[in-house]
């Protein structure tokens, strides 16, 4: 038998009155995937992860959610877990209490323990502690564990990364990391192009509450693209040289000194800089950090919304 | 892509029981301090003002009961009732039935708990239910709190009905339980009003006050020298009307009339707070329930049941004041005629019956200046009464002051050997005069001269 899909929307339209907050969308997150979602401010991110939790009903369009098609609010159907605009909780309550609550409100016995769901995301120490005290990041964590304890077959997170420390961050990405390796599906927004990147398998980036892009993220990276790369090496001066001999490249007039080197930003599609970089090996110059001065991903997000603004 | 789609094998949505969001509402409303401070509260603090007021020379005898908190233990729970029904439960609905919905507005919760347990429905019972048992465990500790130390510290005594007449302790302790559970009628709706101003006014801080102000404002309209239907039609006025308990015979009418209104009160602003509530869309980001809609279909129906229920009551109560010369009469000469008894007593004369003192009235209001009916502080009764085998009739002054409600205080005008004094030397000591000043009350309802 095949496995369904975790999430099959197909032109997906919800208003708010006069406002369109997701228009025409179409989306699929395969079971083991961390699927990010991207996308400027009010471009419907969070109407949409609110519509695979369950909160609203789209005004047209089909939605299934783990095979089941959603037609009417709150009726997604078990297996579905998470939070939009950040986890909800109660600060006169400890962690616990909450968690133990969540559980008792499902309806079902927790897959996983109270305590074990705590130290997954790292938050053993502060179990008994009044939620009034967290921090933004301890308060994401506990979202998540709040989530792990349903053990959640499509787990729908908005901004998970909001506040989390580098440690924070580490137990998020693991956790994730594990689901997903057990058949999870993961969708999660982020304005953190660098935690998507890390992250997600394949994005969607809205604009204006339509698709911009859905797919790999490997499919941004377009090589045909010139992109911003900072380049520093052991001869600045030749490197320049040569860069500026090169076709198809250009060199960007901002000069950093990083270190006391000066460091070379270049706008060049991939294989024009391969080409460069076989050039200063063969002239002996060393190449000690070769990186995009933002991220592919970034980059796309940026000029596709920005096309899709200008529409 | 490596999947496809296929028949769901997905279970079924489990449907939570509302036990289960009862208890979780119940365990974070406990959990608050507000909420632990409200409890110890009303336990602790009703207790220690009955004893307080047993230690002191005196007493607060503006409120209804007050002058006899040292006479019996009955009276202190029925001064608290009083006062709760102005001040202390208005404010207990509006902190808990006030902010029930409202607090997950303001903890951004809604979402996070509609995910949780998948139904409007059974959360909105659940709130409910769960203010609801709040409430009661702490109208409770008020009424255990002060009967006990009622009966502990001053003791379980005979009480003095409004109308003057002897309630013993067991029927003092029955009238008193009666009564305030007749005033759970009205607390019932201000916690409705309450969580209907919690759905519909969202985080605004009106939302939370909504029960102690519509309360305010009813008790400024009780004031007011408006008709007895429309009085009646308040769906706090069974935080009056219970006084009707403590004559005889029982002032049964507007205390029935008060109780119905307000359970309708009741069961028609939890319907809208329910309507609005389970219509409210949780993915609009721009709402959190204080629309113009919901404040409409909120208030425009409570408007529209005050005028309507007015209308049904007015062919009972009529539309006047409620207040005329006759059951003015009536009320001063039944009370002093009780009163008399008690007076007879305490100075070991000959006890003589009510039927024997034939006592009658003859009342005025402003020097017969004005009509002899409605409230004011102008009334004047001459009582008078005939002792058996004593020729000459008794006759006593009377100066009133009644209130718009029917309630009164009758203060002696002499002669001074009945009613002239504070206190009257007895046998066991100096005690307090029962004539000198006594309170009483017109029933507003057109009623039987003979009742």
């Amino acid at each position: 038998m095949d496995t369904p899909l975790a999430v099959r929307a197909r032109g997906i339209t919800k208003c708010f009155g006069e406002v369109v907050a997701l228009d025409g969308i179409d989306l699929d997150v395969a079971p083991g995937q961390i699927h990010g979602l991207v996308g400027p401010n009010g471009a419907g991110k969070t109407t949409l992860l609110g519509l695979l939790l369950g909160l609203a009903v789209a005004d047209s369009g089909t939605l299934e959610i783990l095979g089941t098609t959603v037609g009417r609010a709150l009726a997604v159907p078990q297996g579905v877990a998470g939070f939009v605009d950040g986890p909800g909780l109660y600060p006169s309550l400890t962690a616990k209490q909450n968690l133990a609550a969540l559980a008792a409100l499902r309806g079902d016995e927790p897959t996983m323990g109270i305590d074990d769901a705590i130290a997954q995301v790292g938050l053993t120490d502060v179990a008994d502690d009044r939620v009034r005290g967290f921090s933004l990041g301890m308060r994401q964590r506990l979202g998540l564990a709040a989530a792990l304890l349903t053990n959640p077959r499509l787990l729908v997170l908005d901004e998970p990364s909001n506040g989390l420390d580098p440690a924070g961050k580490k137990h998020v990405y693991g956790v994730l990391s594990k689901l997903t390796a057990n058949g999870t599906a993961v969708m999660l927004s982020s304005h953190r192009m660098d935690d998507v990147e890390s992250l997600c398998s394949e994005v969607t980036i809205l604009a204006t509450g339509r698709v911009a892009f859905s797919g790999p993220i490997s499919k941004l990276a377009s090589e045909d693209r010139p992109l911003d790369y900072r380049l520093l090496t052991s001869d600045p001066a030749t490197a320049r040289r040569l860069a500026d001999a090169a076709t198809d490249i250009r060199i960007v007039d901002d000069v950093a000194v990083q270190q006391g080197v000066e460091t070379l930003v270049v706008s060049a599609p991939v294989p024009a800089l391969d080409e460069l970089v076989k050039q200063l090996v063969r002239a002996d110059i060393a190449v000690r950090e070769l990186a995009p001065v933002v991220s592919p991903l970034e980059a796309a997000f940026l000029a596709l919304t920005e096309q899709q603004e200008s529409y | 892509m490596t999947a496809t789609v296929a028949e769901s094998t997905t279970p079924a949505v489990r449907r939570v029981p509302v036990t289960r969001g009862y208890r979780f509402e119940l365990v974070k409303l406990l959990s608050q301090w507000r909420v632990r401070v409200l409890i110890i509260a009303c336990w602790l603090a009703p207790a220690v003002f009955v004893a307080v007021i047993s230690q002191q020379a005196s007493l607060p005898v503006d409120t209804l009961f007050g002058r006899w908190m040292h006479s019996t233990g009955w009276a202190g729970p029925l001064v608290l009732l009083g006062f709760s029904g102005s001040w202390a439960l208005p404010l207990l609905t509006s902190l808990i039935a006030g902010d029930v919905f409202a607090s997950e507005d303001r903890l951004g919760t809604w979402r996070h708990l509609l995910v949780a347990v998948r139904s409007p429905r059974r959360i909105f019972v659940s709130k409910a239910l769960a203010s609801l048992s709040v409430i009661m465990l702490l109208v409770l500790g008020l009424v255990v709190s002060s009967m006990l130390s009622g009966v502990l510290v001053v003791g379980n005594r005979s009480l003095i009905g409004l109308d003057g007449h002897l309630l013993s302790p067991g029927d003092a302790a029955g009238r008193v339980l009666l009564a305030w559970l007749c005033a759970l009628a009205p607390t019932l709706a201000l916690a409705a009003i309450g969580l209907l101003g919690s759905v519909a006014l969202g985080r605004s801080p009106m939302g939370l006050l909504l029960p102690a102000v519509v309360a305010l404002a009813m008790q400024i309209v009780q004031q007011l020298p408006v008709p007895v239907a429309f009085r009646l039609a308040l769906p706090g006025y069974a935080f009056i009307s219970w006084n009707g308990l403590f004559t005889s015979p029982a002032q049964l009418g507007p205390l029935l009339i008060g109780v119905t209104v307000s359970l309708v009160w009741t069961v028609v602003a939890t319907g809208l707070a329910y309507f609005l509530f389970v219509r409210r869309d949780f993915t609009n980001p721009v709402h959190d329930g204080s629309g113009r809609l919901a404040i409409t279909a909120g208030l425009l129906p409570l408007v529209l049941l005050l005028g309507l229920t007015t209308a049904v009551v007015t062919p009972v109560t009529g539309f006047d004041s409620g207040i005329t010369q006759d059951k003015v009469q009536r009320s001063a000469a039944t009370a002093f005629a009780h009163l008399y008894r008690l007076q007879t007593k305490q100075l070991n004369r000959a006890d003589v019956t009510e039927a024997q003192l034939q006592t009658s009235a003859e009342c005025t209001k402003g020097g017969d200046q004005v009509a002899a009916r409605g409230p004011g502080n102008d009334w004047r009764c001459v009582v008078s009464w005939h002792i058996p085998g004593v020729e000459a009739a008794g006759q006593a002054i009377y100066q009133l002051d009644i209130n718009p409600l029917g309630r009164y205080v009758a203060d002696g005008d002499g002669p001074k050997e009945v009613n002239g004094f504070f206190l009257v030397r007895t046998s066991a000591g100096d005690e307090p005069n029962p004539l000198w000043q006594f309170d009483g009350n017109v029933e507003l309802l057109p009623s039987n001269p003979k009742g």
